[in-house]
């Protein structure tokens, strides 16, 4: 039994019988019941034609829980107006469905839940350890996110960039639980990218690509963060930064850059460095410039503080860090940093125990902590 | 079984024996900390005594209702000298003696020097369900 398949299937599914006219909810549940059908199924009769055996068995599961509503709902009629399942375009059906599922009328975390159930095809107690809440918590956000897009019909193009926000949200989400959401959500952008042809589509994916290269190289075996500079580039996926800097490469060529494309070509330029020292810091600055032109995001003039640090010196990069507003996350622990690379160890280890007191999580917080100890540890001998 | 709490401060307990703030220990100090602090958890969970372990952020704020129409009262962040916990750890254990063996295992965490910090947790029992059988 192929589950990746059975997966990868399931959102066209349930694109062509939603197209087809049936309520979202009612069209999950009869694609739910076709693939437990199918789990039982196929190994020792596996179907010829997989996604028409789906769309097949969905569409007779939904016919027969509608004749049994069909009292109460009167539902009937539209059964039999119907069109018999047939071949249905495929790109299309599936990208609906993201559409559907990063509606602006859900909030973020409903859409995150939602894809994931339904474009994904993850259960839900698999999302709920994702996310770390318990399962009945999950299944009343993804009901209630179901019943909120149940209305909608599809008849309008969506926004492309609603989806790319979802994706982004469950990307960076990390690695925690036993469902790897960032391998997920690259499996989900990879499906939209075969559905869409549009460049911050390939943008995303190919930032998540080349991140995704260097996740073992990110932390140390007793699960300490190893900052960018000092990571075993040997340890860096190739194969994965070749495909996102191919992927790059055709989307920028297409001369409409977004938000996602410069930071994939940030990413690109980090990845294309054999050592730290060799990275092309003038070109990421220029990067990072154009970020800020695209988003006007705060976050970016802090990062872009980072790399003038590295391009031009640490007190150029303090003067870049001067016009940032000093309230951002992480502000403290950049400040740090270019302190440090000015020769300031005193202020730099002070700065680094109160970054650690701000810092959003426990790995950052440890990995402050240290730095602070180690500047303390060097000022005693 | 019963469930107890176990709550680690950042301010407000008694002082420790081995107080110095960790950003004056040595990296490889802290290293051996951490790593005293996961394969404790690892051990509860092997034992199947772990429930849950959390850690809290320094900051936040206390907040109140304030009457119909208006908006919460917060005041905060927290002022220096109040009681402030950094974080907590929940076991489901047989005994009262054996929450207290744990939480004194848990406080023996190596810190400064690759002593132990002999700091203060505190330990509270979970307000449990009604038995079944009450004569």
């Amino acid at each position: 039994m192929d589950e990746t398949l059975l997966r990868s299937l399931t959102p066209s599914v349930l694109g062509i019988l939603v197209r087809r006219g049936i309520d979202f909810a009612a069209a999950e549940d009869a694609v739910q019941d076709a693939l437990v059908e199918a789990v039982r199924v196929w190994p020792a009769d596996p179907p010829r034609d997989p996604k028409g055996w789906l769309t097949t068995v969905a569409w007779r599961r939904f016919l027969d829980a509608a004749r049994a509503d069909a009292a109460r709902r009167r539902r009937e009629d539209l059964v039999e107006d119907e069109p018999a399942p047939g071949p249905a375009p495929t790109g299309d059906d599936t990208l609906q469905l993201y559409f559907l599922c990063a509606h602006p009328s859900l909030t973020p975390s409903s859409a995150v839940a939602l894809t994931l159930r339904v474009v994904g095809g993850l259960t839900t107690r698999q999302i709920a350890h994702a996310y770390l809440v318990p399962e009945a918590t999950m299944a009343q956000r993804i009901s209630r996110a179901k019943r909120t897009v149940s209305g909608l019909r599809f008849d309008r193009p969506g926004d492309v960039a609603t989806v790319l926000r979802v994706l982004y949200l469950v990307f960076n989400e990390g690695y925690s639980g036993a469902v790897d959401l960032a391998a997920e959500a690259i499996r989900l952008t990879r499906q939209l990218a075969a559905a869409i042809d549009h460049p911050e589509v390939a943008g995303l994916l190919a930032l998540m690509l080349l991140h995704h290269a260097r996740r073992a190289a990110r932390t140390a075996p007793d699960g300490s963060l190893v900052p960018l500079a000092e990571q075993d580039r040997s340890r860096w996926d190739t194969r994965s930064i070749a495909e996102g800097v191919e992927i790059l490469q055709a989307a920028l060529a297409r001369d409409q850059l977004g938000e996602f494309q410069a930071q994939a070509a940030i990413a690109a330029l980090h990845a294309d460095a054999p050592t730290a020292a060799e990275t092309d810091w003038v070109q990421i600055v220029e990067w990072y410039d154009e970020l800020a032109r695209l988003t006007g995001n705060p976050v970016v003039r802090l990062n872009r503080a980072v790399a003038v640090g590295e391009a031009d010196g640490p007190r150029a990069g303090l003067t870049a860090l001067a016009a940032v507003d000093d309230a951002l996350p992480r502000y403290t622990a950049v400040a740090a940093y270019l302190r440090e690379r000015d020769g300031d160890l005193a202020t730099a280890a002070r700065l680094y125990a109160e970054a650690a007191r701000q810092a959003p999580n426990l790995a950052e917080r440890d990995h402050l902590t240290r730095q602070a100890a180690r500047l303390n540890t060097l000022g005693r001998h | 079984m019963a469930k107890y709490l176990l709550l680690k401060h950042y301010r407000g307990a008694p002082a420790t024996v081995n107080d110095v703030p960790m950003d004056q220990w040595t990296p490889a100090e802290i290293s051996a900390h951490m790593q005293y602090m996961r394969d404790f958890a690892t051990r509860l969970e092997g034992t199947g005594e772990f429930v849950d372990g959390q850690a809290l952020a320094p900051e936040g704020a206390w907040v109140r209702y304030d009457g119909e129409g208006r908006p919460p009262v917060t005041d905060g962040p927290f002022a220096e000298t109040k009681d402030l916990i950094a974080g907590w750890m929940v076991i489901d254990v047989d005994s009262h003696d054996r929450a207290v063996e744990l939480a004194g295992e848990l406080s023996a965490a190596p810190g400064a020097g690759g002593k132990p910090i002999h700091e203060w947790l505190e330990l509270r029992p979970f307000l449990s369900e009604p038995p079944t059988i009450t004569e």
